[in-house]
C-alpha cells in the first residue's frame, strides 16, 4: 500500500492513490475545475441537538440547510466564530454525526449508504490534538495506520518521512507524546492524517492554540500541500489571514448557516462595492455575519449534562 | 474473505495498542498485581485461618477465576471510556473498522492480559498454600474457563455500550454492574446464602456457572459431562450474549453519532 496524500489524477476513484515519493518532481496542479463527481457535495445539511438538563431541554439549530460543492484538489476554508458550527460540520463530513436531513457525498459515495467506503477516504485533523499521550508517536501512529488496513512496518517508514518533512526528528517519535510540546503534537496529528492516504482531509482549526512559529510552519506545510499535491482538503479556522492564504474558496458560517461563499478576492470586492472601501477578511467577516470572530457563542454539541 | 482477513489484522491494532499501553503503564499495572495477589491472599488466609480445606479450596478458586473474570470484563466494558478518557474515540470511530473487528480486538488482548495476569496470582497462591489437587480435573476446570470466557466476553460488549450512551456516568454503570456480578456469582459462598431474588440474579450471571463448574472440577474431580447444569446455561449465555451484544453495540453507536455523543467528554 502507497501513502500519503496523493498527486492529481483525472480519474475520482475511491482507490488509495499512489504516493508521490519527492514532492519536488510534482508538477504543480491546475485551478480547480466543476468536475462530474465533486470531491464534497452536501445538499441542505440540517443538523439539531437536544441540549441543556432533561427539566430544561432545549434543541439548537446546529446546521442549517447549508449546501456546500467542493472540487477536487481545492482547498476550501469554513470561516466562523466559536459556536458558529465548524466543527460540528467537520463532524458531519467524517461519519461521527449522523444527518438530520439532507445528504453529503464524498466524492459520489453517499456518506451514510455507503460509509466504510467514506470512512477509507477521509481522514481528519482536529484542533485538539487526541492520542494516547503516554504512547509515543510511533505507537500511536502504528495504531492508526493498522486501523487502516496499513502494514506497522510500512507506517514507520511513512511516519518518519511525513515528520521529517514538518520537522520532527526520527529520535523523537519513540518518546511518549506527552513529553512534547503542542504543536508538535498537532504535526503529529496532520501526521496521522496523512498517514492514511486520504483524498478529502477535513481540518478542523489545525492551528487553534499553537505558537506563532509552529503555526507558520503547519500553514507552510497545508500550502506544500495545496501546490504539489492533489489534495482536497476542507479547513476550518477562525484566523481569517489563515484563510486568506490557504483557502481557495472560503464559506462563511454563522449560526449554522453558510452566509456567503467565495474566493476571498470577490468576497472583499462584494463588500468593498457595498461600503466604498478596500476591506480586510475582518471587515467581510463583520458584514456578513454582524459579529466579530472573537465572539465566544454557546457550543453547539450536547455535553454530559445530558447522562 | 479478504474482508475477513482485513478485520482481523486491524482487530490486531487493539491487540499492539493495548500492550503499548501496559508496556507504558508498568508500574501501575505491577501495583494493580501487587493488590490482586494480596487481596486474594487476604480472603483465602481466612479458609486458611479455620483449618477448613474445602473452604480454602473454594476461596482460592473463587479469587483466582474471578479476578480473571473481572479483568475480561474490565477491559471490554470499559474500551470505549478508556478512549474517551484519552480523547481518541471520534477517531477510532471514524477508522474504516468494523465494530466486530474492534471489540474481538480489545477481547483478544483482555483474555491474554487476564491470564497472564490470574496465572501470577495462581502462582502466588499456590507457594503459599499446599493446596491438595490430587482429585483435580484439569480438563473441567479448561472448558469452564472457555465457557466462561465467551460469555464474559458478550457481557463486556454489552457493558461496553454505556459509556457509548452516557458520557459521564456510562463507566460507573460498568463498575456497578462488575460490582453486581461478583455479589450474586457465589465468588466467596455459596449463592445459596443469598436471599432469594438475589438467586434469581445469580442465575443470570455466567460467573455463577463457571465457579459452580470449576470447583466441581478442581475439588472433586468431576468430569465435565456430570456438569451439563452448568454447560448448557453457558452455552446459551455464549451464543445469545456476543451477537446480542454486538447489535446493541451498533445501536448505541448510531444513537451516538445521532447525539452528538462521541465528542470527546468525561
Amino acid at each position: 500500500m502507497q501513502t500519503g496524500i496523493s498527486p492529481q489524477t483525472k480519474t475520482v476513484t475511491d482507490e488509495r492513490p499512489a504516493l508521490l515519493a519527492d514532492a519536488a518532481q510534482v508538477v504543480a496542479p491546475a485551478p480547480a475545475e466543476p468536475m462530474a463527481i465533486p470531491a464534497l457535495l452536501a445538499e441542505h445539511v440540517t443538523k439539531r441537538f437536544q441540549v441543556g438538563s432533561r427539566r430544561k431541554r432545549k434543541s439548537v439549530m446546529a446546521i442549517n440547510d447549508v449546501s456546500l460543492r467542493i472540487e477536487r484538489g481545492e482547498i476550501y476554508g469554513v470561516l466562523g466564530a466559536n459556536g458558529s458550527g465548524k466543527s460540528t460540520l467537520i463532524r458531519l463530513f467524517s461519519t461521527l454525526l449522523t444527518l438530520d436531513t439532507g445528504r453529503v457525498e464524498i466524492f459520489g459515495h453517499d456518506i451514510e449508504r455507503d460509509e466504510m467506503a467514506v470512512k477509507r477516504m477521509i481522514n481528519r485533523v482536529s484542533v485538539d490534538a487526541a492520542f494516547f499521550k503516554k504512547l509515543s508517536p510511533f505507537e500511536n501512529l502504528a495504531y492508526a495506520a493498522r486501523l487502516y488496513g496499513m502494514d506497522a512496518r510500512e507506517a514507520r517508514a511513512e511516519t518518519i518521512r511525513i515528520l521529517a518533512r514538518l520537522g520532527i526528528g526520527e529520535k523523537r517519535l519513540g518518546r511518549p507524546l506527552e513529553q512534547m510540546s503542542r504543536g508538535m503534537q498537532q504535526k503529529v496529528a496532520i501526521a496521522r492524517a496523512l498517514l492514511t492516504s486520504p483524498i478529502l482531509l477535513l481540518m478542523d482549526e489545525p492551528t487553534t492554540g499553537l505558537d506563532p512559529r509552529s503555526k507558520l510552519e503547519v500553514q507552510s506545510f497545508v500550502e506544500q500541500l495545496r501546490d504539489t499535491h492533489d489534495a482536497t482538503i476542507v479547513l476550518t479556522t477562525h484566523d481569517m489571514d489563515e484563510a486568506e492564504r490557504l483557502c481557495r474558496r472560503i464559506g462563511i458560517l454563522n449560526d449554522g448557516r453558510i452566509v456567503a461563499e467565495d474566493t476571498p478576492d470577490r468576497l472583499k470586492a462584494l463588500v468593498a462595492a457595498e461600503h466604498g472601501e478596500s476591506p480586510t477578511m475582518h471587515s467581510v467577516f463583520m458584514t456578513f455575519t454582524g459579529r466579530s470572530l472573537d465572539d465566544d457563542l454557546e457550543d453547539e454539541t450536547p455535553e454530559d449534562e445530558e447522562d | 474473505m479478504a474482508m475477513l482477513t482485513r478485520d482481523l489484522k486491524a482487530s490486531m491494532a487493539f491487540v499492539e495498542r493495548n500492550f503499548n499501553l501496559t508496556k507504558r503503564y508498568w508500574g501501575w499495572e505491577v501495583a494493580w498485581l501487587v493488590y490482586s495477589v494480596a487481596g486474594a491472599l487476604a480472603v483465602t488466609l481466612i479458609g486458611d485461618s479455620l483449618g477448613d480445606e474445602r473452604l480454602l479450596m473454594v476461596l482460592v478458586i473463587g479469587s483466582i477465576f474471578w479476578s480473571y473474570l473481572a479483568i475480561v470484563f474490565e477491559f471490554i466494558g470499559e474500551s470505549v471510556q478508556w478512549e474517551r478518557w484519552e480523547g481518541t474515540l471520534e477517531y477510532t470511530f471514524m477508522a474504516p473498522i468494523r465494530r466486530y473487528a474492534q471489540l474481538l480486538g480489545a477481547a483478544l488482548y483482555a483474555v491474554i492480559f487476564g491470564l497472564i495476569h490470574t496465572l501470577f496470582v495462581m502462582l502466588v497462591l499456590a507457594l503459599f498454600f499446599e493446596l491438595d489437587l490430587s482429585q483435580a480435573n484439569f480438563v473441567t476446570a479448561v472448558a469452564f474457563t472457555l465457557l466462561g470466557t465467551i460469555s464474559f466476553i458478550g457481557i463486556g460488549i454489552a457493558a461496553s455500550i454505556l459509556p457509548l450512551m452516557y458520557v459521564e456516568r456510562g463507566a460507573q454503570m460498568v463498575f456497578v454492574l462488575q460490582s453486581v456480578l461478583l455479589l450474586v456469582s457465589g465468588v466467596y459462598y455459596s449463592i445459596d446464602v443469598l436471599p432469594g431474588w438475589m438467586q434469581v440474579i445469580s442465575q443470570f450471571s455466567p460467573a455463577t456457572y463457571v465457579l459452580d463448574g470449576v470447583r466441581a472440577g478442581l475439588i472433586d474431580g468431576v468430569g465435565i459431562d456430570r456438569l451439563l447444569h452448568d454447560v448448557w446455561p453457558l452455552l446459551i449465555m455464549a451464543v445469545v450474549f456476543i451477537p446480542v451484544g454486538l447489535w446493541a453495540f451498533g445501536r448505541a453507536e448510531r444513537y451516538a453519532k445521532r447525539t452528538g455523543r462521541l465528542k470527546r467528554v468525561g
